[in-house]
């Protein structure tokens, strides 16, 4: 329980980010419901933007080193807001992927296969 | 043994987190993946607060768990046909995301783990000991004025043109925040007509015209 | 608290022991804040409709009423049906009640009483007040029928849309104030009645009308509430829940009401700072001593429960007062009148602030 005792450094916030990312890689890559996609998507960014705020904390930082300051804060909230307006694109196709062939399952998404 | 309360709920919070994506990825229910995410993001808010983003750990409640999440939960329910059929990936597959997952993470640990090795030492500054607020100065960074860079007179690594550039505060976000603005009323227009009530088509298989 | 643990048990728990005393008196101020709402409703659904409301429990006035209705809801049959799905119908009540408990986090009842002083406390509040959403969408997704499902999409479309005219309404007051710290705007309002900032400017006074008619929208209240409405979906997405369960939701609801009325409180109608400077007469002041100064944060405390009581008694009014509007008027007066009603009040109290930046 080292960990208990000394204070969070910036490691722990990358493995936590890498962690979430590549769940998100595995959920976009082995998921049949277009909408459990978009939820991969929705966790690497977040990863990606666990990696931003870390690197942008004033808690994190070792002595002597200054990080990115506030630009990791103010790159992490332009991620936020492009990753909702991509998840509105998002649904909205998903949306028509369901009106068209009236299922969400992706792999009946076949009509272009050679 | 003094606990340090700090790390103590970075790794409660880190653990809550994790496991809810892991469990996000192994639920084959999708009502129960999207409420596993909320929980996991909700973590990732947390985690935010630890880290001293307090505007942005807010940013992500409000912007991300309670519109986005709200997003899919509703495109969860419209697509959703009842009785819930279950969409499960075949075991192959399972194994291909897994190496390759598990390939990503490796590196990605790597590189996490050695981080003091490769991270430069950024740039040279004061080390605060007390908490700032970060609202004003997000704020302000987004309208143009870097007020966390005030200090442009102890940094040897820029040239006399940048430091000018900097004292004027004309190195702030400010075209991001309004190419960000009209962007987004661009796409939700373009995602609420893309998503317009059409006919649906019945069934993939057309019936053969009768003669 | 935490010293004085510290010299009988080891560090740690100490420290544990007075985080979880902080936290539970949180969580007991949110219900009892429950229970005397609960009480209330009835008495004034009562009085307005000419009759007494409970007068048998615990006394002529009825005050134990709350306490027989929770043992009632204690001891009702666990119903779970069969088509839900249990780990979710299990949990969506919970959920909601969190969002509404986290919320007392960051609302100061006095001058720097408060259990977190967060800086972006405003923005904190409207942030988690959006997350009781979705306790509400688990419940109607996971009670199994399709009414539940209805009335739960109906009340998120409703909270989100409404989550926009109360997030510029509550902008104006930070602008004039210039902070999101909920005590420093609280402080700006210090002594007469003329300094609150209602009566900042019209543009303000507007902002204060729109703000209660979303507030009372956001938090699914008559006449807004056809989500819940008896007789238009049962109950809404609160259709299989009874019991204990279906507590806890009224409980997030009459706590997310407390606190939505204790941030028009704060933000318009100054907070802890009555319409007279009292303390001030008094002497009860921060240079006179300590005690003197507990002794006026009191009071405050006193004039800022008052403010939230009567915020909740007048969303009480509305509800037993107006009739229900419907699924599409509701939506309209959202989107139709509220956003354009507060977007033009936000220029107009920008223009004011830059004209008299001193107050005119």
């Amino acid at each position: 329980m080292f960990l208990l005792t000394e204070p969070v450094g910036l490691m722990h916030y990358l493995v936590v980010g890498a962690f979430l990312f590549v769940c998100g890689i595995v959920c976009m890559a082995a998921k049949r419901n277009a909408i459990g996609v978009l939820m991969g998507i929705e966790l690497v960014l977040n990863g990606a933007n666990l990696n931003f705020v870390a690197f942008g904390s004033w808690v994190l930082r070792d002595e002597g080193t200054a990080g990115i300051g506030l630009d990791g804060q103010l790159l992490a909230l332009f991620v936020i807001v492009l990753a909702a307006a991509e998840a509105a694109v998002a649904l909205a196709i998903a949306l028509n992927y369901y009106h068209t062939h009236s299922t969400v399952d992706v792999d009946q998404g076949d009509e272009l296969k050679g | 043994m003094d606990i340090n309360w700090h790390s103590f709920f970075f790794l409660l919070v880190a653990l809550l987190t994790c496991a809810f994506a892991l469990a996000v990825v192994i639920s084959s229910n999708i009502v129960r993946m999207a409420f596993y995410l909320v929980l996991s993001l909700g973590g990732v808010a947390g985690l935010f607060f630890l880290a001293g983003a307090d505007f942005l750990g807010g940013l992500q409640l409000l912007v991300y768990v309670g519109g986005t999440l709200v997003l899919l939960a509703f495109g969860v329910m419209l697509t959703a046909r009842a009785p819930l059929v279950s969409m499960k990936t075949a075991p192959g597959q399972w194994v291909l995301a897994a190496v390759v997952g598990g390939c990503l993470l490796a590196v990605l640990l790597q590189v996490a783990w050695s981080v003091g090795q490769w991270a430069g030492p950024g740039r040279p500054g004061v080390l605060e000991e007390e908490a700032k607020p970060t609202a004003a100065p997000l704020g302000l960074g987004l309208v143009g004025v870097r007020v966390d860079q005030l200090d442009v007179d102890r940094r040897a690594d820029l040239t006399e043109k940048e430091k000018k550039a900097r004292e004027a505060g004309m190195s702030g976000y400010l075209v991001a925040f309004e190419v960000i603005s009209v962007h987004l009323v661009v796409v939700l227009i373009g995602a609420a007509y893309l998503a317009r009530a059409k006919r649906r088509v019945d069934a993939p298989l057309a019936r053969p015209p009768q003669t | 608290m935490a010293e004085l643990l510290k010299s009988f048990v080891p560090v740690w728990l100490a420290y544990s022991t007075a985080a979880a005393v902080n936290a539970a008196l949180l969580v007991v101020l949110a219900l009892m804040v429950a229970a005397v709402c609960n009480w209330l409703e009835r008495k004034v659904a009562g009085r307005i409709q000419d009759r007494l409301g409970p007068t048998r429990v615990g006394g002529r006035f009825g005050w134990l009423q709350s306490v027989a209705d929770g043992l009632k809801l204690l001891a009702k049959e666990d119903l779970i049906p069969q088509g839900a799905d249990r780990l979710l119908f299990r949990a969506a009540p919970y959920v909601s009640f969190c969002a509404a408990c986290s919320l007392y986090l960051a609302l100061p009842l006095a001058d720097g009483w408060v259990a977190l002083q967060l800086n972006s406390a405003v923005f904190f509040i409207l942030a988690v007040a959006g997350l009781e959403v979705l306790g509400v969408i688990l419940a109607g997704y996971a009670s199994g029928s399709k009414w539940s499902l209805f009335g739960a999409m109906r009340e998120a479309a409703q909270v989100v849309s409404n989550e926009i005219p109360l997030a510029l309404c509550a902008l104006i007051p930070v602008m004039i104030a210039g902070s999101m710290d909920l005590v420093e705007i609280g402080n700006r309002q210090e002594g007469w009645l003329t300094n609150w900032l209602v009566f900042h400017d019209p543009f303000t006074f507007l902002t204060f009308f729109v703000y209660l008619t979303c507030a009372v929208a956001s938090v699914n209240r008559a006449p807004f509430d056809l989500a819940e409405a008896e007789s238009e979906l049962v109950a809404g997405f609160m259709t299989e829940y009874s019991g204990f369960r279906w507590g806890v939701f009224f409980m997030a609801e009459y706590a997310s009401m407390f606190v939505i009325s204790g941030l028009a409180a704060i933000l318009f109608l100054g907070g802890w700072n009555g319409p007279v400077p009292i303390a001030q007469w008094l002497g009860l002041t921060r240079d006179v001593g300590p005690l003197a100064a507990w002794l006026g944060n009191f009071l405050g405390m006193c004039n800022m429960l008052l403010k939230c009581s009567l915020g909740v008694l007048v969303m009480m009014w509305l509800r037993w007062t107006l009739p229900r509007l419907r699924i599409d008027q509701v939506m309209t007066v959202c989107l139709r009148y509220c956003i354009p009603l507060a977007a033009v009040a936000l220029l107009g109290a920008m223009w004011w602030t830059y004209m008299w930046p001193g107050g005119w």
